[in-house]
């Protein structure tokens, strides 16, 4: 994938999620971030973590995953590419 | 208070509560107001709780018929009702809220409309009303507010709530109202520092001024330790730092100020309601650290009364999470930016220090029925005014704020009113 191709981006604040939802309820906690696109903008996404550690902090990098349902899921460099995500459909 | 927090108090006056300036290009220049000056001359609110037993439209006619015999004003006389709900057709399942409430009231084939901008409808229900009296249309207004939220599930609510959001983008991907504050707060620690316990002051302060408030929600104290410790709803926010689910409603009745006297000589006068807008989606901003339809309706607010951010000697703001409150004191110029939470910390802002704030309890204690925040945020400033707030009332109370948020900042309204 070329640089103007990425859709990575950088950490700009996130939280995680303890209270969701109704209709997130079987996701939490789940981690949310407001992410800076190298390629420039903002976008609110999930970031994958199979455990605390693999978190995202503000400034880390984070690695685009996949986008289902219109969320685009992110995981921090570094941490292994697992696919985390609360279900298994397939990409879409 | 202790010589010492005395003295910090002093300092951070001289050195924090400079008056605003220095940006004006980002403050819009006003027309200068040719309105009428306008009065608050009466104000009525429910207790703010959970009650089950109780229906929405109750709530509201109790509320505007306690505005109603504080003003010495007869339901025939009023020319107009302004209503602030967010969400009645999804908590109750009832739409068409003003006639409904307006009627039950004893209006009598007068204009009633809802407004609904999130957390501020009310506040903007106020802002409209303030304008049709200001605008020599009407001569007596009602404007109130009124939520019955505990008739749901918690997640329910939640949902609910995360619709004054982005529900595209933001609520696609998860984002509740607790979220979006805490990301704001965790990236306002990230820039200036501000701490857990900087958070927490914030809240363990408002319910020691809720616990005094025999209309609050939760008359409960607070420890630092509890205030730490509590469940974690969104990180770094823990139950503690969010406000409360809570059903309740606000009126007050407002008229021209040269006649005011004639119905109740303890008026209050408005000096200035400003309401103002931005995004929606908190993505969607540059600096998530600030609400920039805060500083905006707090500049011009100012501008309209004739006041500086010195001269406010009590403020009712929207803490729906602590974080909130701290960023509103930075927004509104009471302290510089970034120090909102060493503010929160050194007791400034408690009943005795040098500007309090959410003497009611704010809406963390005394409870946030987010359609009747705004109106009743007013009714809690001319308390003060009035010097009516009992063990709660401050020293100084000739001019106070009121600052009404909806959703992540999307709309506000700061209203500034002075003793009669």
């Amino acid at each position: 994938m070329s640089y103007s191709e990425s859709r990575d981006g950088v950490v700009y604040t996130e939280t995680v999620v303890f209270a969701p939802p109704e209709q997130y309820a079987a996701d939490a906690p789940y981690q949310l971030a407001i992410i800076d696109l190298d390629n420039g903008g903002r976008l609110t996404v999930r970031i994958l973590a199979n455990e605390a550690a693999e978190r995202a902090r503000v400034g880390d990098k984070v690695l685009f995953v996949e986008e289902r349902d219109g969320v685009a899921y992110y995981r921090k460099l570094g941490t292994p590419p697992v696919n985390a995500a609360p279900d298994s459909r397939p990409l879409v | 208070m202790s010589a010492k927090g005395g003295d910090a108090c002093r300092q951070s006056g001289k050195e924090l509560a400079k008056p605003l300036g220095g940006t004006p290009d980002a403050v819009p220049v006003l027309r200068e107001f040719s309105g009428r000056s306008v009065a608050v001359i009466g104000i009525g609110k429910t207790a703010f709780g959970a009650f089950p037993d109780r229906d929405l439209r109750s709530l509201a006619v109790e509320a505007v018929r306690h505005a109603l015999s504080d003003a010495n004003v007869t339901p025939a006389a009023v020319q107009a009702f302004y209503l602030g709900n967010f969400a009645g057709p999804s908590f109750v399942g009832q739409n068409h809220l003003a006639p409904y409430i307006g009627t039950a009231a004893g209006f009598e084939s007068i204009p009633c409309t809802r407004f609904e901008d999130a957390c501020a409808s009310s506040g903007s229900a106020f802002f409209h009303a303030w304008q049709s009296v200001a605008a020599g249309i009407y001569d007596v207004v009602v404007a109130a507010g009124v939520e019955k939220m505990t008739s749901q599930s918690t997640p329910r609510v939640t949902e609910i709530l995360a619709g004054a959001g982005d529900m595209a983008g933001e609520g696609r991907a998860g984002a509740t109202f607790p979220a979006l504050f805490a990301m704001i707060a965790r990236r306002h620690m990230h820039e200036y520092g501000t701490t857990r316990q900087q958070l927490a002051a914030v809240a363990v302060k408002n319910h020691a001024n809720g616990a005094k408030n025999p209309l609050a929600h939760m008359r409960k104290v607070i420890t630092m330790e509890q205030a730490l410790a509590g469940k974690p709803i969104a990180e770094p926010l823990t139950v503690y730092d969010c406000s409360l689910i809570s059903d309740g409603a606000a009126a007050v009745v407002i008229v021209p100020l040269d006649q005011a006297a004639r119905y109740n000589s303890r008026f209050a006068r408005v000096l200035s309601v400003v309401q103002t807008s931005d995004h929606v989606a908190l993505d969607s901003k540059k600096d998530i650290t600030l609400f920039p339809a805060v500083k905006a309706a707090g500049e011009k607010a100012y501008a309209m009364a004739g006041v500086a951010p010195n001269d406010i000697e009590v403020a009712e703001l929207h803490d729906c999470f602590t974080i909130a409150e701290i960023v509103a004191s930075e927004d509104l110029g009471f302290v510089r930016k970034g120090d909102g939470g060493k503010f929160a910390e050194s007791g400034c802002s408690a009943i005795n220090g040098r500007l309090p704030i959410n003497t009611s309890g704010g809406l963390k204690s005394k409870g946030h029925p987010v359609g009747a925040t705004g109106v009743g945020q007013i009714c809690d400033i001319v308390m003060q005014l009035r010097g009516d707030a009992g063990e709660r009332q401050v020293a100084r109370h000739r001019i106070g704020l009121t600052e009404n948020l909806g959703g992540s900042g999307a709309t506000c309204v700061v209203s500034i009113l002075a003793a009669a």
